[in-house]
């Protein structure tokens, strides 16, 4: 595995496309999968799409310091307008592409863009529609010309089109883009992210091209990434972490990016691409293990007594021998043999058999799923990061990873825990400052320059940082017990049952919930108890599902009440919502994080209804349908009381 | 020199373009009689088809909608009258010539192959433009292979076009319903045809499948140009993206027409649409 061919020199992504189309140029940069067959362009096919596209953009008025707003799914069209407005000198800002109108049109008038890329119809509609209130975007530019036969404006330009132009442009001067490229520095701005805020509007975090780029290096250098790494694209383009992994490390390391057909194929993809460096959200390792079971209870006795017992030896030496610690010889030797029949086939059918390191962030994971991985030799790790710290701000290093920790400070950050136990930060990935908020840019950044991260965590015996519960959503019970919403929400969630859980009890006298059952495993239940169901909210209210998830509530209260300090926080009772919480409902923030005081006013009567010891509780919500519309859910939610144990009276609050 | 402008300009623009595209009769169906021993299936029907438009076929069950398509389809005889199509004048296809004259079907119940993935059945609908014979493509070799791959790349077209990648290779049989009638219509664009018959493509699908099938059928017609005619129940969608009307009763037709034309015609209410109380 070759080593970095970059240096610190070259200090915006320009001047590292420069070099790969140098000293790679026929190296695969990108793939996309189209029509079926997986495309390749290397790194100067991709050197010179970029170039064109970028002398297009000046031959339409782009100018430096300009914004170019992204929308659409991961598409190498995409990625390469990115690298051209950053050639000019301008900032390329990418939009949640699954935003409503409304959203997006805050983000383009807030940054006020003047030019914006598109991948397909559904986008340039959107945009269209929203053009009204943005009154300084004018020019649209559209990657996927179907559907738009008959759309006759001529603000809008085809992908294609723009790079044609960009040829000529470049005949005619040829210097100019060389030229623009040595005007960028390290301090230049890199990329504009609008962090879909869990409170408030989203705020626009401005990232310099060392901030994303000093990052991205010092954690390849750290795990020795290089040119050969293989990455899936498929998370938002809009997230913080596909600009460091598709963009920013890309770049740095010269390794090939490839982008997935579609969000329904990524499963499919992984499998046939057999990518070398990934990055999922626990939710999806946890959704990959839920199918993984359920297919293995539909096999054959002897393939599911196959698989039990050597998942056996993979759950007791499997992370030893991935920690390179002492194994005996006769435990090798039958992991040798799972390997052969069940861990290799199974890594393979999931698209894992290449990975040389999978990093999860962004909830905490639960401890089976996170062993159940690591078990069958795949290296994930946590990693603790956020939008303001270009990502990296801990990592487990090899040999040290742990379910409930989120690892040791990343090269070059520096860690502190505030008094109030809130963790602060300080590192060259932090952020410029958010753009057009000076004022809420300094509430971010303390008076001596750290960054609060919002989170409160603690230091553990092997130096790794603990990550509780957001800082200010850590609340007390009226006898004084702490509670921690996130960590009774989270035991929750390690169920496969439970999809997603808001927990209630900041000065209340008990701890209640809200449960969203997961859909795919209690559907799988049902049906193999021969329950017939006619759909999620008939699902959630039937008393035997009640029953399912009253164990589960029963469980974490059993887990609770051995912690001294987490006894208090035993769950007293609980009630099933009728639907999915829901991003487009703004009851979840767009990276699917619960937003807390949202759901607080919406579901308030519901909430009350928990705590006066109702039975059941109607509740009627409006939601919003994907294209903007409006409708109502209603239903009669049931409550039900868990089993609490007895608890040692908890210290008084000092007075 | 309009830079700000809204979805209805586009809309009005579609629908501006679109009506320009309608051209000459290119089927017409004349006096067409047809009885199955006693049972007079349709009597006496008669009305054309222009290029490039969406005709709907409607009607109480029983009126003869699907024998009507099987007699343009040829796969019913019809006792009496005759079929022009493309200024050829005939009474009695074989099915197979009419696929390779350029009309292509879907099915009620469909009828893919239900052990084939999605992919293998669309191309199945490459079959008449197939042209090396079954010993080169029994063995695979040369002529048959080039064949193969360009017969492969038009129909990832229309798997992208329908949107379908996620199921290509999946079995067909093992897809939801509103799926297979998603790649029934892909097998049936395959061919190439100038006329698409559709039988009730949105039977048993929910609003929002709807809309997507509304979709894709009003895509075709406008990215190819396919004239169109389908036989559904649902009035919203006929009423919404037909550009003429037929209706059947009994056998016989009752009115013939834009969409708003039938909706008021009185004899189509009292047979069929009945009216809001």
């Amino acid at each position: 595995m070759a080593g970095l061919t970059t240096t610190r020199a070259m200090d915006t992504l320009p001047k590292l496309l420069k070099h790969h189309a140098q000293v790679r140029p026929n190296h695969p940069a990108m793939r996309e999968k189209d029509y079926g067959i997986w495309q390749s362009w290397s790194w100067s096919q991709v050197h010179d799409e970029i170039m064109a596209f970028a002398a297009g953009l000046s031959a339409l008025g782009f100018k430096r310091g300009d914004t170019l707003a992204i929308v659409g799914d991961n598409r190498p069209q995409l990625y390469w307008a990115m690298a051209a407005a950053q050639t000019l000198g301008g900032t390329p800002i990418p939009v949640y592409q699954d935003s409503v109108a409304k959203e997006m049109a805050f983000v383009l008038q807030h940054a006020e863009v003047r030019f914006a890329v598109v991948e397909n119809q559904e986008q340039v509609d959107k945009l269209i529609e929203i053009m009204p209130d943005c009154p300084a975007l004018k020019t649209l530019v559209y990657k996927d010309p179907r559907g738009l036969r008959d759309y006759a404006m001529d603000f809008l330009h085809a992908y294609t089109e723009v790079q044609d132009t960009g040829r000529e442009f470049i005949k005619a001067h040829p210097g100019f883009l060389d030229a623009e490229i040595a005007k960028g520095t390290g301090s230049d701005l890199g990329v504009m992210l609008y962090t879909s805020g869990t409170t408030g509007q989203p705020k626009g975090v401005m990232l310099s091209f060392d901030n994303i780029l000093i990052t991205a290096r010092n954690n390849a250098e750290m795990e020795g990434l290089g040119p050969d790494e293989d990455v899936l694209a498929y998370l938002p383009m809009a997230w913080v972490g596909d600009n460091i992994f598709s963009m920013g490390q890309a770049y740095v390391c010269g390794f090939t990016v490839n982008c997935a057909e579609s969000g329904e194929t990524v499963l499919t993809d992984m499998r046939e691409l057999g990518p070398t460096y990934f990055f999922a959200p626990p939710r999806i390792y946890e959704n990959i293990l839920t199918t993984v079971m359920i297919r293995m209870e539909d096999a054959a006795s002897w393939k599911r007594s196959m698989f039990k017992y050597f998942m056996d030896v993979a759950k007791r030496v499997g992370t030893r021998i991935l920690d390179g610690k002492p194994v005996s010889g006769m435990d090798r030797l039958k992991y040798a043999i799972g390997n052969v029949l069940v861990y290799a086939p199974l890594k393979n059918v999931l698209g894992f058999s290449r990975i040389r390191l999978a990093y999860t962030a962004g909830e905490a994971i639960g401890p089976e799923i996170f062993s159940f991985y690591r078990s069958l030799g795949m290296n994930i790790k946590q990693i603790y990061g956020s939008t303001e710290a270009s990502v990296f701000i801990c990592v487990q290093p090899n040999g040290e990873v742990y379910a409930d920790t989120v690892g040791k400070p990343a090269p070059e950050v520096e860690i502190r825990l505030a008094d109030n136990g809130e963790v602060q930060f300080k590192s060259p990935g932090v952020f410029q400052a958010y753009f057009k908020e000076p004022q809420k840019t300094a509430e971010e950044k303390t008076d001596d320059g750290w960054v609060h991260t919002g989170d409160a965590g603690i230091f553990d015996e092997n130096g790794h940082l603990k990550i509780i519960d957001r800082a200010k959503d850590v609340g007390h019970l009226n006898n004084g017990a702490m509670f921690p919403p996130k960590y009774v929400e989270n035991k929750l969630k390690f169920f496969p049952y439970i999809k997603e859980a808001v927990a209630f009890g900041n000065e209340r006298e008990s701890v209640a919930c809200f449960i969203n059952i997961d859909i795919e495993a209690v559907g799988n239940w049902a049906e193999r108890k021969g329950l017939a169901y006619s759909g999620f909210q008939d699902l959630a209210a039937r008393p035997e599902v009640y029953d399912l998830i009253l164990e589960c509530v029963n469980q974490v209260n059993d887990d609770l009440a051995v912690h001294p300090m987490l006894s208090g926080c035993q769950i007293h009772r609980f009630l099933i919502l009728h639907k999915e919480l829901d991003a487009d409902d703004g009851e979840l923030t767009r990276t699917r994080k619960v937003r807390r005081r949202f759901i607080a006013d919406r579901y308030a009567d519901q909430i009350n209804a928990l705590y006066d010891g109702r039975d059941s509780v109607y509740v009627s919500t409006e939601v919003t349908f994907e294209d903007g519309r409006k409708g109502t859910v209603s239903a009669d939610l049931r409550i039900r009381d868990a089993k609490v144990h007895k608890v040692a009276e908890p210290l008084r609050k000092a007075s | 020199m309009s830079v700000v402008a809204d979805l209805t300009d586009i809309n009005q623009a579609s629908a501006a373009a679109h009506a320009r595209r309608i051209g000459d009769v290119v089927l017409s169906v004349q006096n067409i009689s047809l009885s199955f021993g006693g049972v007079r299936a349709l009597t006496n029907i008669s009305f054309d088809v222009r290029e490039h438009e969406v005709l709907a076929i409607i009607g109480p069950n029983g009126a003869g909608k699907s024998s009507m398509l099987n007699v343009i389809n040829g796969f019913y005889h019809p006792q009496e009258g005759k079929i022009i199509h493309k200024g050829v004048e005939r009474k009695s296809m074989r099915p197979h010539e009419a696929a390779r004259r350029g009309i292509a079907r879907t099915f009620q119940n469909i009828a893919l192959f239900k052990g084939m993935s999605a992919l293998d059945n669309i191309m199945t609908g490459r079959n008449t433009m197939m042209k090396s014979n079954i010993l080169a493509q029994a063995l695979y070799f040369g002529p048959a292979r080039r064949e193969e791959m360009e017969h492969r790349k038009f129909c990832e077209h229309i798997i992208d076009f329908l949107e379908i990648e996620a199921v290509r290779k999946t079995p067909v049989g093992r897809l939801p319903y509103g799926m297979q009638k998603r790649v029934e219509l892909g097998r049936a664009l395959a061919a190439q045809p100038d006329i698409l018959l559709l039988d009730e493509p949105m039977a048993g699908m929910n609003v929002e499948e709807k809309e997507d099938m509304c979709r894709f059928i009003l895509d075709v017609n406008n990215e190819f140009g396919t004239t169109m005619v389908l036989i559904e129940h649902d009035m919203g969608v006929v009423m919404d993206i037909s550009d003429r009307v037929v209706v059947l009763d009994y056998g016989r037709k009752l009115a013939d027409g834009t969409p708003d034309a039938v909706r008021a015609n009185q004899e189509v209410i009292d047979a069929y649409l009945g009216v809001s109380h």
